[in-house]
């Protein structure tokens, strides 16, 4: 066929083809948004349950009690000495039940990462138990054996280790301890997959160098796990910033964090203003501390850690 | 006793001389457990005062409970709640979750960002922020309201528990099916669902675990008739000690266990 002819039926060709992918094209956008529709009846719920109400209480912390842009719940918040103390319990509480948490969670993770399989596959079953037990039974059991008369003060009384009941609960010592036991589970498993992953290759390395096994932890092994570590150690902090049961219940009312302290604004001063301030405070600082997180780490695995 | 002196790890430290990281790792395990399970004996003590062991036994808390029309009132709005919450949830985290992942969509991954946000903020603050506006709308103390807010909470799970089983999940199988003629309805009934059943039956499992457990939203949304089991609960905790807890207790283990068996029996993924 000569040249020219080519080309023309290139051209025939090509009329329609076009037509073809800008149609293909058509579809195929129709179909992507389709798809993401139906997304929509779950969007809608979260739109209408949180979205909208949390962002109406947003601007209701800028109002002022006559209705009027203004800043006083906030400027309230640092005049107040109240509001100062109890952003120094969250941050105190937080800071003492994360370090507990590793404290604790290190050596247990540590020993399930060496157990071989089906051992370590029972304890990580009474890991998981807690995790799945009714937040207020634990908190129920915690205050059976820790009250005044509780087991534990029943024991050590019987047994002669102290000579007065121990107040045990309803104060800062019950909170941690509760605490403690819910956020465990948070430190563990993430630290735990962590350490699994560690190639046992290197800390036979560095035996074979002649590490002793001290250094050969410290040196190998622990830097190895500190992903893992940071991981559960910023989830931990983030949701003890939040907790509310544990404070009020094992706490007795002398401990109060952020999220008692805005209950409290609604159930006995029906403060709205206030409360949605102290609110607002509390996301933001959830917020900062989750954006340090996802900076140090990929957000969908401190999200995903816990569940 | 040889394996005492058998090296424990590649470190070639010996087993002897870590009996203390042993016993550590001992007392954490039974700092976990052990407190969630001495109240199942307590419930069955006869004594109004806590003892442990029990001297005496009895079922005198179990009667109290089953007695107590507030309880089993209570008790009936929890698994009302629960089950309803499930029905939501489940599907729409699903739908969602499909959607989302199959949607080459550009603002599909905003989208998923903002159906996850339940799980961020603090519950204190969405639970008076949904009682500010259920005071408006007069959905305080109705079912209704509690299904709803539960439903907020427990899509982002079933969203997050589903779309890491599709991204485990070949798509092509799909796209298979369709070439052979299914539409995509069908294609994904017949084909994607059944294999990621699991994750689907473990997420309606969390939702409904989501919404019986659920205290904070419930302390604030529930009450009157439609007072859920967890609200009566912790206004009782806060008062005082009554052991009819510890008999309720026992049996939100027990339920608790049940459903986890359930979702091992009829979720584990079918032989190929």
């Amino acid at each position: 066929m000569p040249a020219p002819a080519v080309a023309r039926a290139r051209a025939q060709v090509a009329g329609p083809n076009d037509r073809n992918t800008a149609g293909l094209r058509r579809d195929s956008l129709f179909e992507r948004v389709a798809l993401a529709t139906l997304s929509a009846p779950a969007l809608l719920l979260v739109l209408i349950t949180m979205v909208a109400p949390v962002a109406w209480l947003f601007a209701l912390s800028f109002l002022g009690d006559d209705g009027s842009l203004s800043l006083e719940h906030y400027r309230r918040m640092i005049e107040q000495p109240s509001y100062g103390r109890t952003f120094v319990t969250t941050f105190k509480v937080s800071l003492l039940t994360t370090g507990l948490c590793i404290l604790a969670g290190y050596p247990l993770a540590y020993v399930l990462s060496q157990l071989p399989g089906r051992a370590a596959n029972l304890c990580l079953i009474a890991v998981l138990l807690p995790f799945w037990t009714s937040l207020l039974v634990r908190t129920y059991a915690w205050l059976v054996l820790l009250q005044r008369k509780g087991l534990i003060n029943t024991w050590g009384l019987q047994l002669g280790w102290w000579d007065e009941p121990l107040a045990l609960v309803h104060n800062l010592t019950g909170t941690l301890i509760g605490m403690v036991h819910i956020m465990l589970p948070f430190l563990v498993l993430p630290l735990l997959g962590a350490m699994r992953a560690i190639d046992k290759d290197y800390l036979n390395a560095a035996a074979n160098l002649g590490a002793s096994p001290t250094r050969a932890f410290w040196s190998v092994f622990f830097p190895l796990s500190m992903p893992g570590l940071l991981a559960g150690t910023l989830i931990v902090f983030i949701l003890c910033l939040g907790f509310y049961v544990t404070p009020a219940v094992l706490g007795g009312g002398k401990v109060i964090m952020v999220s008692n302290h805005i209950a409290n604004d609604i159930e006995l001063f029906f403060n709205w203003g206030a409360a949605s301030a102290l609110g607002v405070v509390l996301l933001v600082l959830t917020l900062l501390f989750l954006g340090l997180a996802s900076k140090l780490l990929r957000l969908e695995k401190v999200l995903g850690g816990g569940h | 006793m040889r394996w005492l002196n058998e090296a424990a790890s590649a470190t070639q430290i010996t087993h002897a001389k870590r009996l203390w990281l042993y016993a550590i790792a001992a007392i954490v395990l039974a700092f976990l457990i052990v407190p969630t399970l001495i109240v199942i004996p307590m419930s069955f003590s006869a004594s109004q005062y806590l003892e442990f062991p029990p001297r005496e036994w009895s079922l005198r808390w179990y009667r109290s409970y089953f007695a107590s029309s507030a309880w089993m009132q209570a008790t009936a709005t929890s698994f009302q709640a629960g089950a309803l919450t499930t029905l939501l949830a489940t599907p729409l985290g699903t739908l969602a979750a499909y959607g989302l992942f199959v949607s080459k969509f550009r603002w599909a991954h905003l989208i998923h960002v903002l159906l996850i946000t339940p799980l961020i903020v603090p519950v204190i603050l969405v639970a008076i922020a949904v009682f500010y506006v259920y005071v408006k709308l007069k959905l305080v103390n109705s079912l209704t309201g509690i299904v709803l807010a539960h439903s907020m909470l427990a899509v982002p799970l079933v969203i997050m528990i589903v779309t890491s089983a599709l991204k485990s999940y070949d798509m092509n199988q799909e796209m298979v099916a369709r070439s052979l003629g299914a539409s995509r309805v069908k294609a994904f009934i017949s084909v994607t669902l059944p294999q990621i059943r699991f994750a689907v039956i473990s997420g309606a499992l969390l939702a409904f675990l989501t919404s019986f457990d659920e205290v904070i939203l419930s302390m604030f949304v529930s009450g009157g008739s439609n007072s859920t089991l967890t609200r009566n609960m912790f206004n009782a905790l806060r008062d005082q000690i009554d052991p009819t807890i510890a008999a309720i207790s026992t049996l939100m283990i027990v339920v608790t266990t049940l459903l986890l068996a359930l979702a091992q029996v009829f979720g584990k993924a079918r032989p190929p």
